[in-house]
């Protein structure tokens, strides 16, 4: 039975049904719902679960870092600001090898101060060693918090994740979902139980010790073997989940791309309007695909060489910038097809701060695509914006 | 001879640096059913080089700001697993005082049960002697330099870090001094006999960033106490402190002359009468004329 849901509310139920054993929490829009909903369920007794509300981000992050040592099962929420106010500790839980897991209201991050979607808060912490997952609707938030604890704690992982829903467009907004069964779930996920060391008074170890230059990169070399591991975790985890719950998943999810000349890539909620414009266009008889990327950390490059292999062209919707080069989504896109010379990788810097994405906003991007079938188009192009206002801003 | 201390020797501390003693102590009397939370400073990075550890107990350190944040979590998940363990943070006053002052407050507030030890040697020792909120007014380090226009050093008093612990109505609140090993084994046991936040603040002489002679370590802070510059005291839920040893109020001279930190004051009088009045407004406020 399908319940309406906000996406908040989602990655609240998914919590639940994880049967997490701590939440540390610290509020901020737009992601505060999940935790006062946290709240509601310990206060009345749905959730058994020590709920702690920190002094800061930075404090709900090492709350949950203690927390998870401890042998608990963990969850946590957060957004922009308060990611970003996470930063140096979530390169702690993943260095540590913590199956933390945590619901991102996706966020444009200050200056100016903005509560509205984008992927910049997530982006900015893309070598951060936390998987990293995007919804496209409230279903996918709740499916993929509850998958990121199975693939999270698994032993050949053993990383943290973060799962993305886009600011208000999913977090505040009503969708049919699907809850679950407890019973399934349990059977999904099983008894928690830590499969790695815990702070154990019977059985001492030391945590978090110094690492020389004679060690220190071991350690890292075993978080770069885990994230490939997890590659092939994930795509487990997700039939796995398919079968069980009949909702299937991959890395990237491909449409229309047999035969396409140009292909959109996408990451988040902007993915449903895509294909509601592509499937418009396709009717005109223009050859567009679509490429949803959902895994994000790991990045699944075989999986975008071999869907891109002979494309044309290749639109990225990035919904995030990084000053001095341009879209993070296109930089990976670029780099996972060095070689490919026939294939044309575009940028579209769109939808930042909230800006809404909409059949305008492809029919821009498509129209630049399609331009650049015949000649030179710019690499990085920012669709949407005021550039006269800024340039004569600029001049003063 | 067998060493059963579950803090370890072979830790590479300096040559008479007061904190590992004051560690040894303090597990010696909490026992092996005990986990400790460090924040970053000398004592986790001397005494945890991997492979190698001096903690015989679990041992977690992860930043410099949030031990007691991280302490938070472990007795969180432990009241779910419903275990009983003694947990420990061990800061230094700069990951106490300054840094980590917020996690600290929250961890207060909330009411954790966890034994928080400020072991304060005045300053950031582990990156080289900068000045921290605890800094004493008049001491030298590394960013309050002495010179021309400022002759002074440090220029502001000492944050009062435990009388703050007070304020928060800490369910235990002390100062202990391992010189004074009666009062410091007391006030650590009862610390451990007390349910709820607990704050230990414990001076901690650093031969290094004090400039003074390694083996003099415990003599230098005894005379902290003697002098009435580190009073020892204790308080219970917020009540008024009580103070647990009587100095013998010796000139403050005594203390700042065995340290290279405060050379530059004893040439300079008015300075250390300053010293002298904060000193003795402390006193007056807790009934003791001097
Ligand atoms: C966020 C952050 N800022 C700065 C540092 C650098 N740092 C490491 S230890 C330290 C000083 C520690 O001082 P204190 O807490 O007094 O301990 P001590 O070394 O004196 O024992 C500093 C500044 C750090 N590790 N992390
Ligand atoms: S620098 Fe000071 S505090 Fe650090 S180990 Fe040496 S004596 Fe101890
Ligand atoms: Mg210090």
């Amino acid at each position: 039975m399908k319940t309406m849901l906000r996406g908040n509310e989602a990655v609240a139920y998914a919590f639940k049904l994880a049967k997490i054993n701590v939440f540390p929490m610290f509020p901020i829009t737009p992601s505060t719902l999940v935790p006062e909903m946290i709240s509601k369920f310990v206060a009345n007794g749905e959730l058994d679960a020590e709920f702690i509300p920190l002094d800061s981000e930075h404090s709900a992050i090492s709350a949950a870092i203690g927390a998870s040592l401890k042998g608990a099962r963990v969850g946590t929420a957060t957004a922009s600001q308060g990611l970003a106010l996470m930063h140096e500790i979530l390169f702690i839980a993943s260095g540590m090898r913590l199956p933390i897991v945590m619901g991102i209201g996706n966020r444009a991050l200050s200056a100016p101060i903005n509560i509205w979607c984008d992927h910049q808060d997530t982006m900015a912490e893309r070598d951060a060693g936390w998987l990293q997952f995007y919804a496209e609707s409230n279903q996918e938030g709740l499916d993929l918090i509850l998958m990121a604890f199975k693939i999270s704690e698994d032993k050949r992982v053993l990383l943290p994740s973060m799962v993305g829903l886009d600011a208000f467009v999913l977090t505040h907004t009503m969708e049919p979902v699907d809850i679950p069964e407890q019973d399934q779930v349990d059977e999904f996920l099983g008894e928690f139980k830590a499969r790695y060391r815990t702070l154990d008074t019977k059985n001492p170890a030391t945590f978090g010790a110094f690492g020389s230059p004679r060690h220190y990169m071991e350690f890292r070399y075993a978080q770069h073997l885990a994230m490939e591991r997890a590659k092939h975790v994930i795509d487990e985890v997700f039939k796995e989940f398919g079968e069980k719950f009949g909702r299937n998943y991959s890395k990237i999810n491909e449409e229309f791309t047999e035969d396409a000349d140009i292909v959109f890539i996408t990451m988040g909620s902007c993915t449903g309007t895509a294909r509601e414009f592509i499937k418009m266009k396709r009717k005109e008889g223009k050859k567009i695909g679509l490429i949803k990327i959902t895994v994000f950390r790991p990045f699944p490059k075989d999986e975008i060489r071999k869907a891109l292999k002979g494309k044309k062209v290749v639109a990225v919707i990035d919904r995030n910038f990084s000053p001095g080069f341009g879209g993070a989504v296109y930089g990976e896109v670029l780099a996972t097809m060095y070689g490919e010379t026939e294939t044309k990788i575009i940028d579209f810097i769109v939808g930042l701060g909230g800006r809404d994405i909409t059949f305008q906003t492809f029919e821009k991007v498509l129209e630049i695509a399609e331009k650049s079938l015949e000649g030179e188009v710019e690499k990085i192009n920012w669709i949407e914006v005021d550039k006269e206002a800024v340039e004569k801003e600029e001049m003063k | 001879m067998k060493n059963d201390w579950l803090f370890a020797p072979g830790h590479g501390m300096c040559a008479g640096c007061a904190a590992p003693i004051i560690v040894k102590h303090i597990l010696a009397i909490s026992g092996e059913n005990t986990i400790v939370v460090n924040a970053t400073g000398c004592l986790e990075v001397a005494t945890t080089e991997y492979p190698r550890t001096a903690w015989r107990i679990p041992w977690v350190h992860v930043a410099f700001e949030n031990a007691a944040a991280v302490a938070s979590g472990i007795e969180a998940a432990m009241k779910k697993q419903g275990e009983k363990a003694n947990i420990i943070c061990f800061g230094g006053d700069g990951g106490t005082a300054d840094i980590g002052m917020q996690a600290l407050s929250g961890m207060v507030e909330r009411g954790h049960n966890v034994l928080y030890v400020m072991y304060d040697n005045e300053a950031y020792m582990n990156t080289g002697i900068q000045r921290s909120g605890a800094t004493p007014y008049g001491a030298w380090t590394t960013t309050s330099e002495v010179g021309m226009v400022n002759p002074i050093g440090n220029i502001r008093p000492k944050k009062p870090v435990a009388e703050i612990m007070v304020a928060h109505r800490a369910a235990y609140v002390a100062t202990v001094n391992i010189a004074f090993l009666r009062d410091f084994k007391r006030k650590v046991e009862k610390a451990f006999s007390i349910d709820g936040p607990r704050f230990l603040h414990a001076i901690s002489t650093c031969p290094t960033g004090w400039r003074s002679d390694p083996s003099k370590g415990i003599e230098i802070i005894k005379l902290a106490t003697e002098t009435g510059l580190f009073p020892l005291w204790e308080s219970e839920h917020g009540e008024d402190i009580k103070i647990t040893y009587k100095p013998k109020f010796l000139p403050i001279e005594e203390y700042l002359k065995t340290q290279g930190r405060f050379r530059h004051l004893l040439k300079q009088p008015e300075y250390i009468e300053r010293i002298k009045e904060d000193l003795k407004a402390w006193w007056r406020r807790h009934g003791v004329e001097i």
